[in-house]
């Protein structure tokens, strides 16, 4: 039997119309009590603003609202289904004992506005987190509030903004790298900052040379993905470090591939200044529509008087939110940051413990290296080098037969697996980038592989791809030109 | 692959047709063809001024967003609607239906490459 065959078949899967084309008068599921209190003229505090008109919601019982989602979610993909190799994004499995402690009363019941002696439990998990953080980064502070990768990135280029203007200097210029994530410009440019971009040598590291050539007094920092978007650590990024640091510019570091070196690598040992966390990457809090993210941010001493507010801290044996900080960059997050996610990464670091976290690592990269091997014959590795957590192919020896990496990602689709990352770095051209990360096991890998190999041995150029999935290939230039995303109601 | 003699050429794939000071330029059919299905342009306003090798604007395609970089130093006098209302035009007529905008010269640089060096540089892996 055929590895297709093998790995999917064909459910019922149930059609499912918008819940405004599901609407019938009258129906509801929720019930509101007779007004007892006085009724308002909205008019009066509103004025135009008030609704003339009846909202046109659906109208739908409870049952037929559970039925309509629940139907949706069976269209889709999980990783709790199957790999989810997407490159770059740490799609790894979310323990369950991270949610049975997210989910205890104790934790989830708690209000941000409870009193701080009420709270000293919960306080507790993100000092220890920030201590744990530090350790791991090797980093002097930590503050949890960003609540994303990109809000690290962010708030990091808002400490160094500070730290320049700290000392009358107002640098304007960020330095970033080809194989940098694609929000390092982006986050610099919001930031306020001009951007320069150095291009990777043939062997996929940034060189010294590419940096001393763009580097000069306007330089607030650099901005570097390590280990970068090829999977490749960035061997000199000790060198980079000394010769940003000759020029007091600093180094940012996108830690949105710390599931590599976790226990191997310290950025802060390495010069760093600054660093984000994705806790929903590397510390398995769900992400991928499962969220919400958590991007926490390590800082060199230079950075810690700027960073932001309240600062969680240890005083005697009582925990306290400190709002002196008269440096500060201020809030970049209401409260304290997604706290829901602190406990989830808190629960997974104490469960695995140091020896654990870096066995994280060392599996991650020996499962990439693993898909590398066997998959090097069929799929052209376009950047050789030492890769890490993940492995960057491309179609350069499929194209010919018709294979294209769009096409070869969405067959996958068919084989009941999510695809990998597609054209992206840019820095390769029609790159495919798998990341399998540590938590699958050598049967599911080896179902990947073999899947892989199955589509380039079937290949032919009239097939469409995905066939076996609730909905074909859809045209994804016809979906991005008309965008359509408003109901019109029939008249 | 046709590159008409005609047009300049940069590294970043636009071509520029020179006429006396005026030029219209677009985007060759080599960086089309290594784009995909082009979703959506994003062109300047009429009467912005760009220095050479400036960011013009944006191309997307359903692979990927790039800028476009201006070929010489000018200010914009006209831009093609119809390529920004069917960005699809470019695929097939990238060379005259598919121009996206025209402009006022003030600085031609002395990089522009012709048509055949052009051809080697993308024949070259670029």
């Amino acid at each position: 039997m055929s590895y297709l065959n093998k790995t999917t078949s064909h459910a019922v899967v149930l059609e499912e119309p918008l819940l405004f084309e599901r609407s019938h008068e009258g129906a509801y599921g929720f019930g509101l009590p007779e007004l007892d209190v006085p009724k308002i003229n909205s008019e009066k505090y509103f004025g135009n603003y008030s609704r003339q008109k009846k909202a046109r919601l659906p109208e739908l019982s409870e049952s037929e609202v559970v039925r309509h989602f629940t139907r949706l979610s069976t269209w889709n993909y999980a990783i709790d289904l199957g790999i989810y190799p997407l490159g770059s994004c740490t799609m790894k499995h979310n323990p369950r004992l991270n949610e049975e402690v997210a989910r205890s009363a104790d934790i989830c019941e708690l209000h941000p506005y409870d009193p701080i002696q009420w709270s000293q439990a919960h306080l507790q998990i993100m000092y220890e987190l920030q201590e744990d953080l530090k350790e791991i980064t090797g980093l002097k502070a930590v503050s949890l509030q960003p609540s994303a990768g990109a809000q690290g990135e962010f708030a990091g280029l808002l400490l160094i903004s500070a730290y320049h203007r700290s000392k009358g200097k107002n640098r304007k210029t960020i330095i970033t790298a080809d194989t940098s994530h694609g929000t390092n410009p982006a986050s610099a440019a919001l930031a306020g900052f001009n951007i320069v971009q150095v291009q990777t040598g043939v062997d996929g590291y940034v060189t010294l040379e590419s940096v001393q050539a763009v580097l000069n007094d306007d330089v607030a920092g650099m901005m570097l993905t390590n280990p970068n978007t090829l999977g490749l650590f960035e061997k000199n990024i000790e060198q980079i470090a000394k010769l940003l640091h000759e020029k007091d510019a600093l180094l940012y570091i996108d830690g949105a591939n710390m599931n590599a070196v976790l226990g191997i690598s310290r950025p802060g040992d390495f010069g760093a200044d600054v660093i984000h966390f994705n806790l929903h990457k590397t510390f398995t809090t769900p992400h991928g529509g499962g969220g919400p993210g958590s991007g926490p941010i390590a800082v060199s001493e230079k950075l810690v008087p700027f960073l932001p507010v309240p600062l969680i801290e240890k005083k005697n044996s009582e925990f306290v939110l400190n709002y002196n900080s008269p440096k500060s960059i201020g809030r970049v997050k209401a409260f304290y940051g997604n706290f829901g996610m602190f406990i989830r990464a808190w629960c997974y670091i104490k469960a695995l413990g140091a020896h654990g976290l870096r066995q994280v690592s060392e599996n991650a990269i020996l499962n990439a290296n693993y898909i590398k091997s066997q998959l090097k014959e069929v799929l052209n590795i376009p950047v050789k080098g030492d890769h890490l957590h993940e492995i960057i192919f491309n179609d350069l020896n499929q194209k010919e037969n018709g294979l294209e990496t769009s096409k070869l990602a969405k067959a996958l689709i068919d084989y009941g697996m999510h695809p990998p990352t597609v054209y992206f770095p840019l820095c390769v051209k029609n790159a495919l980038m798998v990341e399998p990360t540590e938590t699958e096991s050598i049967e599911e890998l080896d179902r990947f592989i073999n899947s892989v190999k199955e589509i380039i041995d079937n290949n032919d150029s009239s097939t469409i791809y995905p066939k076996r999935t609730f909905r074909e290939k859809v045209d994804e230039a016809k979906a991005a030109r008309e965008l359509n995303l408003k109901f019109k109601f029939n008249e | 692959m046709s590159y008409p003699n005609e047009l300049k050429y940069t590294k970043e794939h636009e071509w520029i047709k020179i006429e006396g000071n005026n030029a219209t330029i677009g985007i060759t059919k080599f960086a089309i063809e290594q784009l995909g299905d082009i979703v959506f342009l994003d062109l300047p306003k009429v009467g912005s001024s760009f220095k050479a090798g400036g960011n013009f604007g944006t191309i997307e395609s359903v692979k990927t967003v790039s800028d476009l970089f201006m070929p010489v130093t000018c200010k914009v006098t006209e831009v093609n609607q119809s390529a920004i209302d069917s960005p699809e035009s470019l695929s097939v007529d990238a060379y005259a239906k598919g121009w996206l905008i025209k402009v006022e010269i003030e600085n031609v640089p002395a990089d522009l490459l012709s048509a055949h060096e052009y051809e080697n540089y993308v024949v070259g892996g670029n």
